[in-house]
């Protein structure tokens, strides 16, 4: 997944959001003497929601915001879109300023470039899927005809293809996000916006609805913000993560990055705490000892971290970071086969060594 | 006065005149009345055409016509309960049934301007706080003042008859459909208005689209209450020279004949439950009737299916006797 080189389809710079009704105020002084989250409270009687938060997100890129509920993700990825308005700060998409549109030309960004997908759905139950689906394309005035023919291919893109003409509370919660994602696609937007999307759903559809989104996210290179509380999650789906915390961006980086080098103890933490790691084994992750030797010649490991077939990632990761070698798998005096570490951040991605082999051997 | 101003008790020795004022205010109204003459046709004009439509149709074709209604909105059960009522209703005494055409007419009337006011106050009401609660007090006072205190100022300034009477009921049955509506519009789930701005919905197509489907079936509850509220104001009307089913009553008052007070009460009454049950017909929501849209059940669902048939039935005559004519070149 290469992250660079990409151009910038959304940046995000100094957002500042102030809840209170002397929010102006609170701003002001804020910038003047750099006040803490506590002291506005008690100063102004205001909350701050998000607090100075910069990044950019690359054209078909992936860009996950990670954090515990209350810690300003949601209200973070309502300002790219402008459902609510920064206090301070600016965002551009595609190079327009956001932040500086009139009302106009706001809603036709809103309904021809930006797909927005919630946790709580938020389907209109007076509508069928059809009608829910083509909402965008129906208030820009589009013809019947037209609606129809796209709210198809939408809804064919989830899968839901039969079920067109039914409502919204005839439908389970995972195929209503279907509806929800297909409605975000539906007027083929270059940004989609996912605030949570698969977080209300048990644990299986969750799967189930991921594998929906990263197969659709590859074949129409959508940028995509995506919101999570589910750092998993957010691994398997995302190019690069955001980890954020008291309305604080605290890590921005790639999946490798936030887990081999977490910025401080609360980023740490949390990676600590990922069930994948372990989960996942050495064994099943390594690459076999012959197929390792007739790609790279003979095995000299000298030096290697040695594991066993049967620790998880979680070992495997605090081996690899102490040394620049792969790891050798042995069994006793037996040596099975070689972890890269390529094959140990695939592992921890949630995907398997023989999917990168397949595209290596594609290239 | 000068020797009794006594602090425990100051109501008594200090006369703000407001009684006086009011009195002013009537006379004001009085030398006014051009003023407002031109509302006063146009309404005078729509209960008019109103009981001149309902007094035309032939009673038994009415009472068709209500049943089918009735039928349409709040399904079989409901129009048969319609249809005895109805006949009930007609077999009172032999002039019931045109009474009964003159009320309904002054219901009517009061009802349409009580929806076309008391729709954009309420969505107002149901969008704004400050309004709402500017708003509240009014409403309170138009349910609670007691009817004579109006009924001699809206005389003063409209005269007496049927437009005066309309305007009575509007006053008592207004709140009902405002605060309703407000409610409905508040009620209305704040995730679903945040996805429709999210794709870039207008505010008035916010409004039309999602706050106000999704409030109807508790403004048509607010509907229904404006309509009992109206009913209600019938007898109270006929002071005021409005005929029809309150005035039965009231002239049954002065005579002290309880049987003819009997007819007209009765009469009111059926006329409320006819009323209310299809109103509360209507307010039931798509979503409770299994998703079927309005014309796939009632009498069009059935005319519509038997059109449907006919349809199918033409078509597959054509197919066999496409099929023989291949058959037999």
């Amino acid at each position: 997944m290469a992250t660079t080189e990409r151009s910038v389809a959304i940046e995000v710079r100094n957002i500042w959001k102030v809840f209170g009704s002397r929010a102006r105020q609170a701003m002001e002084a804020i910038l003047r003497d750099n006040l803490s989250k506590a002291e506005v409270r008690d100063r102004f009687g205001c909350v701050v929601g998000v607090r100075d938060a910069s990044f950019t997100v690359g054209r078909g890129e992936i860009f996950c915001i990670m954090g515990l509920s209350g810690s300003g993700k949601s209200t973070l990825i309502r300002h790219i879109n402008r459902l609510i308005e920064p206090t301070h700060g600016t965002i551009h998409i595609e190079g327009r300023n956001v932040s500086a549109m009139n009302a106009r030309d706001l809603r036709a960004l809103r309904a021809e470039q930006i797909g927005m997908v919630f946790q709580n759905m938020a389907l209109m139950p007076h509508r069928t899927v059809r009608d829910n689906v083509a909402f965008s394309l129906e208030v820009r005035g589009r013809p019947d005809e037209e609606r129809a023919r796209i709210a198809a291919r939408a809804i064919d893109a989830v899968d839901l293809t039969g079920w067109e003409a039914k409502y919204p509370d005839e439908l389970s919660g995972g195929m209503q996000q279907r509806v929800g994602l297909a409605r975000a696609i539906a007027a083929d937007p270059s940004i989609l916006l996912m605030d949570e999307p698969f977080s209300a759903l048990d644990p299986l559809i969750r799967r189930q609805l991921q594998d929906v989104f990263i197969d659709l996210a590859a074949r129409m290179h959508k940028t995509t913000v995506f919101i999570t509380h589910d750092l998993d999650e957010a691994i398997r789906i995302g190019h690069r993560i955001a980890i954020m915390k008291d309305g604080v961006l605290v890590q921005v980086g790639t999946p490798e990055e936030i887990v081999t080098r977490p910025a401080d103890a609360y980023v740490a933490d949390f990676v600590a705490g990922i069930s994948k790691l372990d989960l996942v084994t050495a064994g099943r992750i390594m690459q076999p000892l012959g197929l390792y030797e007739r790609e790279n010649g003979p095995l000299d490991a000298a030096g290697w971290p040695v594991a066993r077939p049967g620790d998880t990632l979680n070992a495997l990761v605090d081996l690899a970071v102490g040394s620049d070698h792969p790891i050798l798998v042995s069994e006793g005096a037996q040596r099975l086969g070689v972890v890269t570490k390529g094959a140990l951040l695939r592992g921890i991605q949630g995907r398997s060594e023989t999917n990168t082999l397949s595209m290596r051997g594609a290239a | 006065m000068a020797d009794g101003f006594n602090i425990l008790d100051p109501f008594r020795s200090v006369d703000l005149d407001i009684a006086d004022r009011a009195d002013g205010i009537k006379h004001w109204a009085i030398s006014h009345r051009a003023a407002i003459d031109p509302l006063k046709r146009v309404l005078d004009g729509l209960i008019t055409w109103i009981e001149a439509t309902l007094q035309a149709v032939p009673p038994l074709v009415m009472l068709a016509l209500l049943v089918l209604i009735a039928w349409q909105a709040a399904g079989r059960r409901t129009a048969l309960l319609v249809g005895g009522c109805l006949l009930v209703l007609g077999f009172l005494t032999p002039d019931a049934w045109s009474l009964a055409m003159t009320t309904l007419a002054i219901v009517i009337a009061s009802v349409i301007v009580c929806v076309l006011i008391g729709l954009p106050l309420g969505i107002l009401a149901g969008k704004s706080d400050r309004f709402e609660a500017a708003l509240r007090p009014v409403l309170d006072t138009m349910q609670t003042i007691p009817a004579f205190v109006y009924l001699v100022p809206v005389v003063m300034l409209m005269g007496i008859g049927n437009v005066s009477g309309v305007i009575v009921t509007i006053i008592f049955a207004l709140p009902p459909i405002v605060r309703l509506t407000s409610l409905g519009i508040r009620g209305v789930n704040a995730s679903v208005v945040e996805a429709a701005r999210a794709f870039g919905a207008t505010p008035r197509q916010i409004l039309t689209k999602v706050e106000l489907p999704l409030a109807a079936p508790t403004i048509l509850a607010g509907l229904n209450q404006t309509i009992m509220l109206s009913l209600s104001m019938v007898v109270i009307a006929s002071m005021i020279s409005v005929k029809g089913l309150g005035n039965e009553v009231l002239r049954a008052m002065g005579r002290l004949d309880a049987s003819k007070a009997i007819v007209g009460g009765l009469g009111i009454v059926i006329l409320a439950i006819v009323l209310d049950r299809i109103t509360q017909g209507l307010g039931r929501s798509t979503r409770e009737r299994g998703h079927h849209h309005w014309w796939e059940s009632g009498p069009v669902g059935a005319v519509l299916h038997l059109v449907r048939q006919r349809g199918h039935h033409e078509q597959d005559q054509k197919q066999t006797t496409g099929k023989t004519i291949h058959e037999t070149a």
